[in-house]
């Protein structure tokens, strides 16, 4: 046990500091601090991936055969904590870290071949088609159907709340190609084009009202939309496994490093918000000692982190455990918003409909300010989606403490 | 010690529930705070049909001299149905400052208000101060009979829609002295005020206000010179207890939404609302609601009360409403799932003018320390 | 609405303070009063309760919830709110609430003409100490699952079986109890409701230590106790009905606003007295931060109350908001034995209980400051408020499922 980093440790901090010092340019910064909801425009988001994909750290997780650069776990954890530490761009997802590792395990050669090199260089982006609105919590009710027709699936059916599918080419989805006792058995793993005939994207508007194409969720319908038969990923009526799997893959990310971050920001705006006769509100103790508790719950989680990955690059496998990541790093997430919203004061109440729009214009209040409620309205999905955190506890309630 | 409604009262809270009803259902809401406009001026005017734009005055002013109980059965039902239009702001706060104006003041304003032709906006933060309402920068120099204001004020709410305001402004002292506070009618479209106008999170509007050179005569004086500081805390006490009363409203809404929600989303084969912990969470959502409403209840029976006694009484309300609005705002989105999340349910609507609700007039730790103060 | 008291409540007020002023004196509070816990010992402290009991009876207002035919008193709500305030101010004994909360009201609805008489009678004189026979090692929250018997044989039951928790049972003199009658249908539904003389031969009571270090339950065995046939209450089988009446009236009182009002000015005392960095406690912001919040917690309960009991006189409920009552009361008590813990600091720990007392003699007391006796064991007892009288998860549930539908 120690906590030391070695010099190799040391120059490779070093290397991934100035590489977002040159890459992570001050206009993207300006624009990624506009966002109500996390996301920026896609050419922000692909410019980001290239250059990350140029110098050969987009896909951290990747082994390296397949493009990844072979991090060790230390590497790893320097990697995300300063790229969290400097605000960059996350990299979406539902390529890079969702579907690949499925097609990394269950893909025939042909699919490894045809969609991870375009996943790797984001030229092909993609979405996860899970959700249904009868289907959330319960994944396995999913009802969207693909009927055997020779040659291809017929599809038909309905996604919700599917992450930035208009930016979307390719969608994976999970969808039913049998009626089965039990409904896990019936599921099919599908991978769609997104320009298929009869597919419609329908954008959802959230909270923080980020307004189309800004829009982070949609439904997407599916109507007699023909999928050819070499788009099903491993066996018919096996899709339950990989979705499990999936999930698992996903876990074992941090959250530690942006929610420090996140105590950062919140510290400095805190230094900037007067409370009258000069003083500012980090002069406050009772702000402070929430914003302390705050930290302190942080470094309790980091520590958590610590664990898991120490056991993990031990060669252990992330058990249920990781939930507890998902429920605390969540609800950290969630209680910085909410300690943000309340160091503005007033500032909370002015609404800005297109953050992006306006970027010339001088902000309502100080400029940090026009972000902060939709972020704190968009946050809360955090404890909704990827396994509501109710569905966390049940998962560790029954896997940990064997209830 | 009595805590039933009058028949009188009732008969109120049945018609401004018959105006919710007919005027508000979700949408007709939506497309109003879609507007340009933000507002509804043919809501403003039936309000003022109905007398609820006097409920407050006396007779002789030409209102229906109510008590702070009716205020508060408006400011519920207004609630329950989220209403956009600034009655609190003009009937509640700068009513309460008009009432204790001089009877010239009276008879030139109220009627104008009364009627529903004027809208009022009071004019009191400024971005130094936090919620320190003594903490005012806005100067109002004396020279001769007239006065001239200079200054900043900020998210001054309803005022895109105000014809007048009332501004709190420094005649004397140092920055945050209590003394040296006055009060002055302003003429919104007089020479030297600009505004910047904007939407606010939960539906309404406010402006950025600034001050430059503009020129008051001595009668837009309220009270005595400097001497306003007691006043604004008594409106502000009066204020927070019809924002408490609308919270409650809001509250009840989102309550009532979220069971039902859960009676009827099935997953697992069975209403969410079966498991446990969800109902659990719908039982601490429900006492929220009824610590609230008692809290609710007791300021607006307090507020005649001296001041020290009132202000804990507005204080501890507060700090009730305060937690109770986050507490039950981000269950219903959470119990709510996906749904929660969108703008379409009117659930994610609540929330935010609960959210907003919480920042007014002072938050939580504001409203402690007050609290602690006056105990 | 209105919040006002008349001429008449204040005269009342006036007329309440006299008489506890005369008749109550601070020596004889041993019941509850924590810096004395540690010096009281048993048989003090039930006379302490009942010295109390026998004058409030003898003024007529032992029970003032009670129908006055009966023996009660005709209080308004305000009045009775008036009586609970003065009684915490000036910190009397609370008295034994089997008889006069719990078994009372029960006889009333459900009791004989003979039942009335006799039962009433020694609850009010304050000759006959109830305790409570619920509880068993199976049956908790799960109250309905109970399997103590009583089989019927000529004009006698004949009543096997075991009941813990049984508060204060070691200076009881009857119990009443509830035992099964049937197994058949469903388990509420075989259930009947006994007054069991614990004089009876069969019956022992043995002492259960808490981890206050107190002796307040106990356990009773009843092995073939033989109960005359006219001391069921009601009829055979009808008992569960009977019970959930009482759990209703067991809950209202439970709130305890104005001796949780009592207990923080307490609280604000000791914060003073105690020092942090030099400066009295009370100054810290933080600690007078929790301090208030609880204020404004209780201030809330105690409208939440007075809004119940106004329903209550208008001849609704007690409803099931009682159970609000119960959760966010006993939660308050927690958190106020919570703070006062913490504000005493280092003093936390000497750990003195009456049995220490008695083991290791009274120069085990000198430990600390006069404020910090007690205040540890009363934390730690106070656990207890959130188990006991339907657990606060159970009466969640309740209201979950009254109150909410779901
Ligand atoms: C912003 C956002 C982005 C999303 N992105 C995607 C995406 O890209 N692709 C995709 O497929 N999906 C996506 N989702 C969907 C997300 O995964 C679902 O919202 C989530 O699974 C919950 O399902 P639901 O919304 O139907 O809620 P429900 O399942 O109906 O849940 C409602 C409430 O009931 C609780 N609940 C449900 N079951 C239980 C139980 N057994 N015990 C206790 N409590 C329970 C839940 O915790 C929740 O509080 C996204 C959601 C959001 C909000
Ligand atoms: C886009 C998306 C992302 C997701 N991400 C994740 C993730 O990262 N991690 C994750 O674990 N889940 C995630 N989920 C949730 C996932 O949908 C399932 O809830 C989870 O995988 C278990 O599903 P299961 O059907 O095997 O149910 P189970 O494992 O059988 O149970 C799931 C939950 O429901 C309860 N439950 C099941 N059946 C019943 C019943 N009959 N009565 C009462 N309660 C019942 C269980 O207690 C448990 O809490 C995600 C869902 C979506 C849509
Ligand atoms: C100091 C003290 C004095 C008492 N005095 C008396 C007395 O005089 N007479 C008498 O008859 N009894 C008395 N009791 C007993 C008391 O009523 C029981 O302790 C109570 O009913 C809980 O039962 P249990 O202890 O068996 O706990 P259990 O019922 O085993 O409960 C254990 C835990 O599980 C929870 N739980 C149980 N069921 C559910 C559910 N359905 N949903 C969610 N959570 C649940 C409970 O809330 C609790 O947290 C006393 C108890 C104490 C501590």
């Amino acid at each position: 046990m120690d906590l030391d980093f070695n010099q190799e440790d040391l120059d490779f901090r070093n290397e991934v500091k100035d590489f977002i010092k040159e890459f992570y340019t001050q206009e993207m910064k300006d624009e990624l601090a506009r966002s109500k909801n996390g996301s920026a425009s896609k050419d922000l988001h692909l410019k980001w991936q290239k250059s990350l994909y140029e110098k050969g750290w987009i896909a951290p997780n990747w082994p390296e055969e397949h493009g990844g650069p072979g991090f060790t776990t230390t590497q790893k954890y320097i990697f995300e904590t300063e790229m969290a530490h400097a605000g960059a761009p996350r990299t979406i997802p539902f390529g890079l870290s969702m579907v690949a590792p499925v097609l990394m395990e269950f893909g025939t050669e042909e699919q490894k071949k045809k969609f991870l090199p375009d996943i790797l260089s984001s030229k092909v982006w993609w979405c996860q088609g899970y959700s249904e609105p009868g289907s959330g919590s319960d994944l396995a009710s999913l009802q969207c159907k693909a009927e055997d027709k020779g040659d291809h699936y017929l599809v038909n059916g309905t996604k919700i709340w599917t992450t930035l599918a208009q930016h979307a080419d390719m969608i994976f989805c999970l969808v039913r190609t049998s009626k089965t006792e039990k409904p896990q058995e019936g599921i099919s793993f599908l991978l769609i084009d997104m320009k298929s005939p009869g597919i419609d994207i329908r954008p959802l508007i959230t909270l923080d009202q980020s307004p189309a194409p800004y829009q982070e969720v949609n439904q997407v319908f599916f109507e007699d939309v023909k999928v050819p038969k070499e788009n099903l990923v491993g066996e018919e009526n096996k899709g339950w496994t990989y979705a499990k799997y999936l999930l698992e893959f996903e876990r074992g990310n941090s959250y530690s490093p942006s929610l420090y971050r996140g105590i950062k920001k919140l510290k400095d705006i805190a230094k900037d918000t007067s409370i009258g006769n000069d003083k500012y509100l980090i002069n406050d103790i009772d702000f402070v000692s929430k914003l302390n508790q705050c930290e302190i719950e942080v470094q309790a989680l980091e520590f958590v982190e610590l664990r898991i990955f120490s056991a993990l690059s031990a060669g252990q496998r992330v058990g249920p455990e990781s939930s507890i990541l998902k429920c605390r790093g969540t609800e950290l997430q969630q209680k910085i918003q909410e300690l943000s919203v309340e160091a503005i004061g007033y500032w909370s109440s002015p609404f800005v409909l297109d953050t992006f729009a306006n970027i010339n214009e001088p902000s309502i209040g100080p400029d940090y300010a026009m972000t902060i409620t939709p972020s704190y309205l968009n946050g809360r999905k955090t404890t909704i989606y990827a396994g509501s955190n109710e569905i966390q506890r049940n998962i560790i309630s029954k896997a940990v403490l064997g209830l | 010690m009595d805590f039933s409604f009058s028949e009188e009262q009732t008969l109120l809270r049945n018609t401004i529930q018959s105006f919710v009803q007919d005027n508000y259902d979700f949408d007709r809401r939506r497309e109003i705070i879609q507007s340009d406009e933000g507002m509804s001026k043919d809501n403003w005017k039936q309000l003022a049909e109905l007398g609820l734009l006097g409920v407050p005055f006396s007779e002789n002013d030409g209102g229906l001299e109510f008590g702070s109980v009716e205020t508060m059965i408006v400011a519920e039902e207004f609630g329950k149905g989220l209403v956009v239009e600034p009655y609190i702001q003009t009937v509640v706060t700068c009513g309460g400052f008009l009432r204790r104006a001089s009877e010239a003041q009276r008879q030139e304003h109220l009627p104008g208000l009364i009627s529903g032709d004027e809208i009022w906006a009071f004019a009191y933060a400024e971005p130094q101060g936090r919620f320190n309402l003594a903490d005012i920068k806005v100067s109002a120099a004396k020279n001769g009979d007239e006065y001239t204001l200079n200054g900043d004020k900020c998210v001054v709410s309803a005022a895109p829609w105000a014809h007048k305001l009332i501004v709190s402004a420094r005649t004397s002292g140092d920055q945050s002295d209590k003394n040296g506070i006055s009060l002055f009618i302003v003429d919104k479209s007089s020479d030297g005020i600009s505004t910047r106008d904007y939407k606010t999170v939960d539906g309404s509007m406010a402006s950025e206000v600034s001050f430059e050179n503009v020129k008051l005569n001595s009668s837009s004086l309220i009270g005595e010179e400097g001497n306003a500081y007691p006043l604004i805390e008594l409106v502000a006490d009066e204020t927070i207890a019809a924002l408490c009363a609308e919270a409650i409203g809001a509250m009840s809404v989102l309550n009532e939404t979220t069971v039902e929600y859960c009676k009827t989303r099935k997953q697992f084969g069975q209403p969410i609302g079966k498991f446990q912990v969800l109902q659990h969470r719908m039982v601490d959502m429900f006492m929220q609601y009824e610590q609230s409403v008692s809290m609710t209840y007791m300021v607006n029976l307090k507020l005649e009360e001296e001041d020290l006694e009132r202000s804990k009484a507005a204080s501890g309300a507060k700090v009730q409403i305060c937690n109770a609005a986050k507490f039950i705002g981000q269950s219903a989105v959470q119990l709510h799932g996906g749904m929660g999340m969108t703008d379409e349910l009117n659930v994610g609507h609540y929330f935010k003018r609960l959210s907003m609700i919480e920042t007014q007039l002072g938050n939580a730790d504001h409203h402690l320390k007050k609290y602690s103060l006056a105990s | 609405m209105d919040l006002n008291f008349t001429k008449a409540d204040q005269e009342f007020r006036d007329e309440v303070r006299d008489f506890i002023a005369e008749n109550f004196s601070p020596e004889n509070n041993t019941g509850q009063n924590i810096e004395k816990y540690h010096e009281v010992t048993s048989d003090q402290m039930k006379e302490g309760i009942l010295s109390w009991h026998k004058k409030l009876y003898k003024k007529g207002w032992i029970a003032p919830h009670w129908p006055v035919e009966y023996g009660g008193v005709d209080w308004s709500i305000t009045q009775r709110y008036i009586w609970d305030q003065e009684c915490a101010n000036a910190g009397t004994t609370p008295l034994i609430p089997f008889g006069l909360t719990m078994l009372g009201p029960v006889i009333i609805a459900f009791g004989n003409d003979h039942q009335k008489d006799w039962v009433l009678k020694g609850i009010l004189s304050g000759d006959d100490w109830w305790c409570q026979g619920y509880s068993e090692p199976g049956a908790g929250s799960d109250l309905a699952s109970l399997r103590t018997k009583a089989e019927r044989d000529g004009d006698h039951y004949i009543v096997n079986g075991h009941k813990i928790w049984t508060t204060l049972a070691q200076y009881a003199n009857w119990m009443f109890c509830l035992v099964r009658t049937s197994s058949e249908g469903k388990p509420q539904e075989g259930i009947s409701f006994l007054l069991i003389d614990m004089n009876t031969p069969g019956i022992e009571v043995k002492p259960i230590i808490t981890v206050d270090g107190g002796h307040e339950v106990n356990e009773v065995f009843l092995e073939d106790v033989r109960v005359p046939v006219e001391n069921l209450v009601g009829e055979e089988n009808m008992g569960w009905t009977i019970a959930k009446f009482l759990l209703g009236n067991e809950r209202t009182g439970i709130a305890g606003v104005a001796r949780s009002k009592k207990a923080i000015d307490k609280l604000k005392e000791i914060a003073k007295s105690e020092l942090n960095n030099g400066e009295p406690l009370i100054n810290d912001s933080s600690f007078n931060k929790k301090i208030t919040e609880l204020e404004v917690d209780l201030t809330a309960l105690e409208y939440t109350e007075l809004r119940t009991l106004a329903k209550e006189s208008q001849g609704e409920g007690p409803g099931v908001e009682s159970s609000i009552l119960k959760i966010k009361g006993t939660e308050i008590q927690q958190k106020i034995s919570e703070l006062t813990l913490e504000a005493i600091g280092n003093y936390a720990s000497p750990y003195i209980t009456p049995l220490s007392v008695r083991n290791f003699g009274s120069n085990y007391l000198e430990v600390g400051p006069e404020h910090t006796q007690g205040v540890a064991q009363n934390y730690f007892g106070m656990r207890k408020t959130s188990i006991y009288g339907g657990s606060n998860e159970i009466q969640r549930n309740i209201i979950a499922k009254m109150v909410l539908g779901l």
